[in-house]
């Protein structure tokens, strides 16, 4: 006769550490974000010993090389970043959802099959390359159109941010689109309503808050882009006046002066305070996307 | 095999299917269908699971064009006029043949808005005649009384007996002229099901219903005519009352009388 009891320890002892060893793993994320965040504010502050935390967040002047008064104002830059990020979402906001309601509504199959892995295939080129494509061909085209000297303005941080934002809004739109009941669909057409109206009526309310998460995460993604729009948008320091400037975004001044800052030195810890802001920025904006899309899967349970 | 065709001899025929065969890819659903389905009486299409019951109402306001394999070959004539003919216009159709599902998937919109919704995409029209129109289909479906303080609330917070009669008021909102039952009291309780079977039986008055059920009590309580549906074929089609004495086909008596199904 076959026994069910359990034979010795060892099995029991296999699957208690089986389960430690992916509890670790999933706490090691949380570990890493609280430790960067930790690192980032250990850091940052002292260089409000010799700042005014007042002149940090309004001062738009940015001089902390200057020999007579250094100057810490990043409202210049943070001014850019938002400018540059909303720009780019003005731009990919419309085309993702109407790309994301095609894929979902109208393309057949065969053409869903091979549009999907090129846009997700989009997330893939490296910044860089398309800061090399915003510096030889945006760029260059921009200043044709609008007869500037040079391109490397804030619309072509825009204009670039919005394709490697696309992907994302892209993606979580047309997976919010085709989690609307099948069941809504054919109530609307049983109707009455052609496609178009069940589309823009029915499967978008429905899909709403998703898709709002979307244009969250997208702006998490454009917030954060370094490379890029260091490459491509010029880089000046002043004040943005409008979208055919060149800007400076927080992330790019990181880039810029981080590699020449003597350590240890109120510049120094200044461009770790602006790498806290932006932590905090993307932090409450990915945070609210994720708010978001759990409230989109409790409605469509 | 030749399908057994049977004439109505009352009322006017409003649905006239005539050869009809549906396959969804390679698979035959209904297999050469011909039958009658007279005006401004209530017909019940019965047969077990998968005989392709469900597939013929669909048939009846084009549903089945949502899937791409499907192929449908035969006429079917809604007052003389060929519903797969190349001109039809499909949101006249859909507004002439109403349809309740099985599962109530009222939209997650308010109650008004959800009655308001067919009316909206089709003409515009003035609020006054809206909220006119929403109370004159609740009160129709039976459901003015319950719902008429909180007109303004999210439909799908209302009892799944309630969502079921409010798409029933959403129906007939758009007046169409027949209404398609699919199986519409399968997710709803013993009660709730008495309401909407009496609401059948009113709305024959004006419409031509056709429910697909099931539930054979069902099918007996609500319709004048039933048709027996088996494997895609129709076995047999007559009265309820005769269908349900005294059938003609074997198959059929074995199937109401709980043999088989």
């Amino acid at each position: 006769m076959m026994s069910v009891k359990k034979k010795g320890v060892l099995g029991d002892l296999k699957e208690s550490l089986i389960q430690k060893i992916f509890q670790t793993s999933g706490l090691l994320a949380i570990i890493v974000l609280l430790g960067i965040f930790a690192l980032l504010l250990y850091t940052a502050i002292p260089a409000f010993r010799e700042v005014s935390l007042k002149e940090f967040l309004t001062s738009s002047r940015w001089d902390p090389t200057s020999p007579e008064k250094p100057e810490y104002g990043l409202l210049s830059m943070l001014a850019s970043t938002i400018m540059v990020t909303l720009g780019a979402l003005l731009i990919a906001f419309p085309v993702g959802v109407a790309v994301a309601a095609y894929l979902s509504d109208v393309a057949s199959p065969r053409v869903r099959e091979i549009v999907k892995p090129v846009v997700e295939l989009l997330a893939a080129i490296p910044s860089v390359v398309v800061g090399f494509i915003g510096i030889t061909l945006v760029g260059p085209m921009i200043a044709k159109i609008f007869n500037l000297s040079h391109g490397l303005t804030a619309l072509n941080g825009s204009l670039l941010l919005a394709i490697m934002a696309l992907p994302t809004i892209i993606s979580i739109s047309e997976d919010s689109l085709n989690a609307v009941p099948i069941s809504f669909v054919e109530a609307s057409l049983a109707l009455g309503a052609n496609r178009w109206q069940t589309l823009v009526r029915v499967k978008i309310p429905a899909a709403l808050s998703g898709i709002i998460a979307s244009l969250m995460l997208g702006m998490g993604r454009a917030i954060g882009e370094t490379m890029t729009v260091l490459m491509a948008t010029g880089n000046a320091r002043a004040f943005p006046q409008g979208f055919l400037q060149s800007v400076r975004t927080l992330t790019a001044n990181i880039a810029i002066e981080l590699g020449e800052v003597p350590y240890y030195t109120t510049h120094y810890y200044a461009l770790f305070a602006i790498g806290l802001v932006l932590f905090i920025m993307t932090f409450f904006v990915n945070l609210t996307a994720d708010v978001i899309l759990e409230k989109q899967k409790r409605k469509l349970q | 095999m030749e399908s057994s065709y049977i004439a109505i001899p009352e009322g006017q025929p409003k649905i006239q299917v005539e050869n009809l065969s549906l396959s969804y890819g390679p698979k035959l659903v209904l297999k050469n269908i011909s039958l009658v389905i007279p005006e401004h009486r209530v017909t019940a299409i019965i047969g077990p699971s998968g005989c392709g019951k469900s597939s013929l109402v669909r048939v009846l306001n084009r549903m089945n064009d949502l899937i791409p394999e499907a192929r449908v070959e035969g006429r079917v004539l809604i007052d003389g006029e060929n519903i797969y003919d190349r001109d039809v216009d499909l949101v006249a159709l859909r507004k002439k043949v109403g349809m309740v599902f099985q599962k109530p998937n009222p939209f997650p919109k308010s109650i008004f808005d959800n009655i308001a919704y067919g009316l909206k995409i089709g003409n515009h029209r003035s609020r006054a005649e809206l909220e006119q129109i929403v109370e004159r289909s609740l009160r129709q479906a039976a459901l003015w009384d319950e719902v008429k303080d909180r007109l303004h609330q999210n439909a799908l917070k209302l009892s799944g007996g309630q969502q079921q009669r409010l798409c029933i008021a959403r129906a007939l909102a758009v007046e169409p002229e027949i209404i398609l039952f699919d199986e519409p009291c399968s997710a709803i309780d013993p009660i709730a099901t008495a309401k909407v079977e009496e609401l059948i039986h009113q709305l024959k008055k004006d419409y031509t219903v056709v429910i697909v059920t099931h539930n054979m009590q069902q099918a007996a309580r609500v319709s004048d005519y039933t048709a027996f549906l088996w494997l895609g074929e129709l076995l047999e089609y007559d009265r309820t009352e005769k269908i349900f004495t005294n059938p003609a086909n074997k198959m059929t008596e074995d199937y109401i009388t709980g043999r088989f199904g």
